[in-house]
């Protein structure tokens, strides 16, 4: 399944990348199991991306851990918002 | 309605003449301009830093402000917010919101800001001597936008 993964904030930061197109495996079909195949990248990453660090978008609307991911979708992955 | 991210500062007459010109009916006019602060945890800011999620953040903005114009008949409203490096005093964001009378006004202005704080893209980072931090969505942020839950007007 291919995908692009944007990132804002802090893991945009400290992983050291805005956006990518991937290519994840199957399994990986909902924002948490995305997130834990990501973290398998190690270091930086297993500690970005730990579920309660991070917050999530699908094709630009907010999506919580369960929700689905299709082939094709923009995910985002990000820190807590902080505007205003 | 209009929504615009920016980087360059705004001027606050003339965003308000514009946003009521041509219309007489327009009886009240609320603005809140968000200021950068110049301290936070006891550190002096030197500096704050700014980024949004192109096309999220606008499509997040103009729900909200479809909502508080729905609910409160608002004539118009004006949303800007700036991006990237700012400094202590500048402003960083501004509602602005017009109606027949000051109730309607006041409230959706005061929504679309709360509202802003906890559903609109935006992320911020705090520079001082001792480094920078990414700040996180407050509780008391939260909790400002929960109450509107409860609060009937216009649903």
């Amino acid at each position: 399944m291919k995908i692009k993964l944007v990132y804002f904030g802090r893991p945009r930061e400290h992983l050291k990348v805005s956006s990518e197109a991937v290519d994840v495996p199957a399994e990986a079909s909902t924002l948490a199991a995305l997130l834990a195949w990501l973290r398998l990248r190690g270091d930086v990453w297993a500690q970005e991306l730990a579920d309660s660090r991070v917050r999530c978008a699908i094709n630009q609307e907010f999506a919580s851990l369960p929700a689905a991911i299709k082939d094709n979708d923009e995910v985002a992955i990000f820190s807590p918002i902080s505007g205003g | 309605m209009s929504v615009l991210i920016q980087e360059v500062d705004f001027d606050l007459a003339a965003e308000l003449l514009a946003l009521r010109a041509g219309n007489s009916r327009v009886g009240a006019m609320v603005s809140f301009v968000g200021l950068v602060r110049d301290f936070s945890h006891d550190e002096t800011i030197e500096s704050i830093y700014l980024e949004y999620y192109p096309s999220m953040t606008e499509k997040a903005l103009n729900k909200i402000i479809d909502e508080a114009t729905t609910r409160w008949n608002l004539i118009n409203v004006r949303v800007i917010h700036r991006i990237g490096q700012l400094i202590a005093s500048d402003q960083i964001v501004l509602v602005a919101t017009t109606a027949l009378h000051r109730g309607e006004a006041f409230a959706g202005c005061e929504f679309i800001i709360d509202y802003l704080k906890t559903a609109a893209p935006f992320w911020k980072k705090e520079q001082t001597k001792v480094g920078s931090e990414w700040l996180e969505t407050r509780a008391s942020d939260v909790k400002r936008m929960e109450h509107w839950h409860n609060d009937t007007t216009g649903k």
